[in-house]
């Protein structure tokens, strides 16, 4: 039982990021270095956790979606207007939750709009999630009216800035969302349901599996993780910028949801590693801002280490480790 | 060095014509503006003083927004051109591609003005290009971050621009000019923030976490307002005092970093004016009026505003620009 | 050369695949002018050894030999090099392109240093000849029939090695003159001296065309033995290892007192897919449905199932009139279904075992009544018992099944959800004889246990031996339904054959 449990750590996801996390000591000796200051901590460290929770938070809600053999472009766009959203309110005079959950409505509803397009209308999901992506922010854009609209609010100050016994208030937003999620997925059979609509829609429909309703969650699920990580991008900045908010965030997510081992045909889906495909990710982006290159290299070193770590997660790597018939599947112990 | 000053005599000379230029009259004149679109709140703020300024002199201002697209704007110039404006403003999404275009407008005789961004295309297409000077714009926040430490060690973070931009590169050449001849202030750490609020604030984090908790650091340097609001979001989170423990010191003028100013959080800000098209209707009307063929590039003043500079009246005039 | 006398030897080879090993010490030998026959249930380790005969597996242990010297065989392009050649079932070539291109792809330039079209339609000409092809070259290949493109990929096969061929299943897609054609050139071929490895499910062919055969099971070499020694059930109980009594079977299950009725369906049909039909189906009968390929009986199949939706007619279960427009619908009154093509509609190859036996239940459960782990593996593992399904492990990729054993969990998987009435279309296609064995057996005891079902098979012969009644289609129509005393296949086949003697009941 130990045993099986230490062979689960040991899974190429952690071992990157393990990995990453040491060359970044290597390469600035206090990277580990986590002090307690003004009621939070403080270092390298919890910066990485805190500034991959938005993209951990797109990945929770990507890796569904790509499990379903989908994916989500949108996610970015939906960020920058769920932000507009929920700035303009509480600059408009709303209350602060009012603001906050019609940003939350709105990210919902824009998934939906992508279920729609991919579960009834049957069209591919990058192109249906492309139309949002590209509106998305044009939207953003029509509600601040061009500007950066900035705000003093402090319930959204505190979602994106705050902190909860001393961590930051967006690394616990995401652990708590992973947990439910997770949860969600695999104690009911949504999760076993996306799996099987994700490998074969037509076994699947034979099956009894309601494919459309599956995928108007999934992609409302995504939707909504773009809200919430929008929400987190402007409290953090004080400002919705519908220009920049979550610009190419979409790519980080569906990058942390393949190094996380979901792959892009659909099937197999962990939530957990998705989310830790997203802390490799920042964990470089990280390490690259510590490090001191000059920032004309953080391109070819980011794509340096992702090669390295896609190779060691490569159908080929595993053939080397140890077999193991199931890699990505998760399920709930007894 | 000639054609520098020869840029800064220009702008002296744009300047000190403007009282005149007032004068004569472009009142009735119908003159199209192709922009390249609202990408950001500086741009919005062009299109707003331009058509403020067009108001301002009677002049009936077509206006056409090209959504990044240098086709819509070549549709638009044609468009001008066959409605027989007596004068065109563009503000070019890109330098090449306008040869064919410019020479039809130099057939029909109206003259064009480039407003902020040049182009490849022989000059004598255009009448006069009005841009800023970016790399004057970073030597001027660098000669304001000399004199302010005066003899005093001081160890500067950057926050550059989209990595290889030419605001980017540009500002980055002008500050390092500005304080070439001071041994003791340097550039201790450079990264890019893409120039948004977010990327400013992350890179300003890994930056206080590498310089001691922020104790090495003495200054910071913005290539633009936006990553230096983030900055400062980051240097209160780590416990400092920005403008006072951190020296905070940008570009561009946006009404933002005059709350920032007025809060004691940030020093100074150098202004990329959005007022291209105030200087550019000065020369025209006097081309108009007599022929005066004005300079090939007018160069818009780089000014510093500091909390000497009434920020809180400085934001009230901007706010409403579209910033 | 050390004369062994064959052309192509594998010694001792051992495939391990993670913990499963596919094949262990077999040894196989291929003389020339011999046809060689390859059997075994599915999963047996046939698939493994011609892989590793042509180089798309490596051996883990033991070694392949050509001309009785050791060779590493690479990839089947190098073994191509070596003479040995590979058709498999679907024809894996360019149906797009001219004959003559097909035949030479990838090798003109080696054979002419450039591209000459008229040469290489000549030459075309000139082997196809030799295989009794009289057809233009530079015709599309796709324009022709499947068997002429088996042909094809055999000339090709042979021009291009010319010492091995390599046969797998070559007849599974060919009719009865196809497959006669096909063997008239395969003797050509011996008689020229090629080996010829030869893969069927088809025992009649073996014993037509094999001079020896090999038979393995479980991974291991049973026997390696001339055809003239072995009678075709010694073949059998070779196969299985254990006898197995077919059903001679020409007539109709005895009239037995029919259950009541479960299943009215009138003038039931969908427009461009099936003419409206009558189906009166009882509890514990088996409907068989007889038909050509393209005859209206899958698509029959699927609007019973609301896989698509029936746009004319009623259908009524156990008397009250209802609708079925999705397979939900069908679900909820207790259907199941197990598609013809298993790989496209039937099985998720990623998930387990077990996830493929449970999930129609799970479905019929819904979202939120999940079964835990524990449930769903003492569901799998009692069907997964009660059907024989042979799989390492429970929580293994259904994909890694043999097509046989894919298509018992299927079955487990309907079985599950306690169903009232089964849809099985084609269930005992390309599988072996042991699970097409255990799949008839299981029809057979879910009539008498109560079930309705509709089978819709090929195989006459096994569609007679557990039918109570047989409805024909033809042409989008059900034309007849037999049934009485004196049905036998060829009387089904009259059916299927002549419109006007298929009296509707």
């Amino acid at each position: 039982m130990i045993r099986r449990s230490l062979l689960k750590l040991a899974n190429p996801q952690l071992l990157a990021l393990i990995g990453v996390l040491l060359i970044n000591w290597l390469l600035f000796p206090n990277f580990f270095r986590v002090t307690w200051q003004d009621g939070r901590f403080f270092g390298s460290l919890i910066d990485v956790i805190n500034r991959g929770a938005p993209v951990a938070i797109l990945a929770v809600g990507m890796v569904g979606v790509i499990a379903t053999k989908g994916v989500d472009l949108s996610v970015g766009a939906v960020m920058a207007v769920a932000g507009a959203v929920a700035a303009t309110m509480v600059v408009a005079g709303y209350p602060a939750p009012i603001a906050v959950v019609a940003a939350l409505a709105v990210g919902l509803l824009c998934g939906l709009w992508n279920g729609i397009l991919v579960a009834v209308l049957d069209i591919q999901p990058i192109i249906a999630t492309l139309v949002l992506m590209v509106a998305g922010r044009g939207i953003a854009q029509l509600i601040t009216e061009g500007f950066i609209v900035t705000f003093n609010d402090p319930l959204l100050i505190y979602i994106g800035t705050g902190s909860f016994f001393g961590f930051p208030m967006a690394a616990v937003i995401a652990l708590v969302l992973m947990v439910v999620v997770t949860l969600i997925v695999r104690r009911t059979a949504i999760g076993l349901f996306i799996e099987a609509v994700g490998v074969n829609r037509a076994a699947a429909s034979l099956a009894g599996i309601r494919s459309r309703m599956l995928l108007l969650l999934v992609y409302s699920l995504s939707g909504f993780c773009a809200a919430i990580a929008g929400i987190i991008v402007a409290g953090d900045i004080r400002g919705a910028d519908a220009n920049n908010a979550g610009l190419w965030l979409e790519l980080d997510a569906i990058l942390a949801v393949v190094i996380g081992g979901t792959s892009l045909l659909g099937g197999r889906f962990s939530v957990p590693l998705a989310v830790i495909g997203a802390l490799i990710i920042q964990a470089m982006n990280t390490g690259i801002l510590v490090s001191g290159f000059p920032p004309e290299f953080n391109l070819i070193v980011k794509a340096g280490l992702i090669f390295i770590v896609l190779v060691i997660q490569s159908p080929l790597a595993s053939r080397l480790a140890p077999p193991r018939l199931q890699p990505a599947a998760k399920v709930p112990a007894k | 060095m000639s054609i520098i000053t020869k840029l800064a005599l220009a702008a002296s000379l744009a300047t000190a014509l403007s009282g005149a230029a007032l004068a004569q009259d472009l009142t009735g004149k119908v003159i199209g503006f192709s922009q390249i679109g609202s990408e950001s709140g500086w741009r919005a703020a062009e299109t707003s003083v331009t058509k403020q300024q067009a108001e301002e002199r009677g002049i009936d201002l077509k206006f056409a927004d090209a959504q990044q697209k240098q086709e819509n704007q070549i549709k638009a110039l044609r468009g001008f051109i066959a409605q027989g404006v007596d004068a065109i403003l563009v503000a070019p999404v890109v330098a090449t591609g306008w040869d064919d275009v410019l020479k039809e407008a130099k057939e029909a005789e109206i003259p064009v003005i480039l407003l902020d961004r040049g182009v490849d295309a022989p000059e004598d297409l255009y009448l006069t290009s009005v841009a800023s000077d970016q790399v004057k714009e970073g030597r001027v926040a660098g000669d304001w971050l000399v004199q302010t430490v005066g003899d005093k060690d001081c160890n500067v973070v950057e926050l550059q621009g989209t990595v290889g931009s030419s605001p980017a590169i540009n500002r980055k050449q002008g500050f390092e000019e500005a304080i070439a001849g001071h041994a003791n202030v340097k550039i201790a750490q450079s990264q890019t923030g893409d120039f948004t609020r977010s990327k400013g604030k992350e890179v300003m984090e890994a930056f206080l976490k590498s310089s001691n908790g922020g104790a090495d650091i003495c200054a910071v340097y913005a290539h633009n307002d936006d990553m230096a609001v983030g900055a400062i979001q980051a240097i209160k989170d780590a416990g400092l005092k920005p403008g006072t423990d951190i020296l905070v010191v940008s570009i561009d003028a946006v009404p933002d970093i005059f709350t920032a100013i007025a809060a004691g959080e940030a020093n100074a800000t150098v202004e990329l004016t959005p007022n291209m098209a105030g200087p550019a209707f000065d020369v025209l009307a006097a081309y108009l009026a007599d022929g005066t063929e004005p300079e090939k590039f007018i160069i818009t003043e780089s000014k510093l505003y500091t909390a000497a500079d009434d920020p809180a009246g400085e934001y009230d005039r901007r706010k409403g620009l579209g910033y | 050369m050390t004369d062994t006398g064959y052309a192509l030897e594998a010694r001792g080879i051992v495939k391990i695949f993670g913990n499963h090993v596919a094949l262990d010490k077999v040894d196989f030998g291929l003389k020339p002018g011999e046809v060689h026959a390859l059997l075994g249930e599915n999963g047996a380790g046939k698939s493994t050894l011609i892989k590793i005969l042509t180089g798309a597996y490596q051996p883990t242990l033991g070694e392949v030999l050509v001309d009785g010297v050791p060779a590493t065989l690479n990839n089947p392009q190098h073994a191509q090099t070596y003479g040995i050649g590979t058709v498999y079932q679907e024809v894996n070539l360019l149906p797009n392109r001219s004959v003559a291109e097909n035949l030479y792809l990838g090798h003109q330039p080696t054979r002419f240093g450039f591209v000459d079209r008229r040469k290489m339609e000549r030459d075309s000409k000139i082997v196809l000849a030799r295989y009794g092809l009289n057809i233009d070259p530079s015709s599309e290949l796709g324009a022709h029939s499947v068997a002429v493109q088996q042909i094809v990929a055999i000339a090709r096969a042979v021009e291009l090695s010319g010492k091995v061929l390599i046969l797998d299943e070559p007849t599974a897609s060919l009719d009865r003159n196809e497959v006669e054609r096909l063997f008239e050139i395969i003797v050509d071929l011996k008689k020229s001296g090629l080996a010829v490895v030869f893969i069927t499910h088809f025992l009649d062919q073996v014993f037509a065309i094999a001079d020896r055969v090999t038979i393995l099971r479980n991974g291991k070499l049973i026997d390696t033995k001339s055809l003239d020694t072995l009678t075709r059930t010694d073949v059998v109980r070779l196969m299985l290892g254990k006898d197995i009594a077919f059903s001679g079977a020409t007539k109709l299950e005895e009239n037995r007192p029919l259950g009541e009725v479960l299943l009215d369906f009138k003038n039931y049909g969908r427009k461009r897919s099936v003419h409206p039909f009558n189906l009166t189906i009882h509890k514990g009968e088996v409907v068989g449905v007889a038909g050509l390929l393209g005859s209206g009986r899958t698509e029959m199949a699927r609007i019973m199932f609301g896989a698509d939706a029936a746009d004319e007619g009623t259908v009524s279960v156990s008397g009250t009139q209802t609708s079925i427009s999705r397979p939900t619908d069908a679900i909820a009154h207790g259907f199941g279904f197990c598609p013809e093509d298993r790989k496209a509609e039937g099985i998720f190859g990623d998930l387990s075992v077990r996830e493929n036996i449970v999930i129609a239940l799970q479905g019929k459960l819904g979202w939120f009544s999940a079964l835990n782990r524990d449930e769903q593996m003492e569901i799998a593992g009692r069907f997964g018992e009660a059907m024989d399904i042979r799989a390492a492990s429970l929580d293994m990729p259904v994909k890694l099944l043999s097509g046989g054993n894919q298509q018992k969990v299927i079955l487990s998987r309907w079985l599950a959800t306690d169903p009232a009435f089964l849809i099985l279309d084609e269930p005992t296609r390309g599988i072996d004889v042991g699970a097409h064995a255990e799949i008839v057996r299981t029809i057979n005891r879910l009539r008498d246990e109560g079930l309705a079902l509709v089978v819709i098979s090929s195989e006459l012969d096994e569609v007679v031996a557990y039918s109570s009644r047989i409805v024909v289609m033809r042409d989008r129509e059900l034309v007849a339904e037999l049934n009485g005393e004196n049905i036998n296949p060829g009387v089904i086949v009259q059916a299927i054959a002549n419109h006007r003697d298929g009296a509707p009941a």
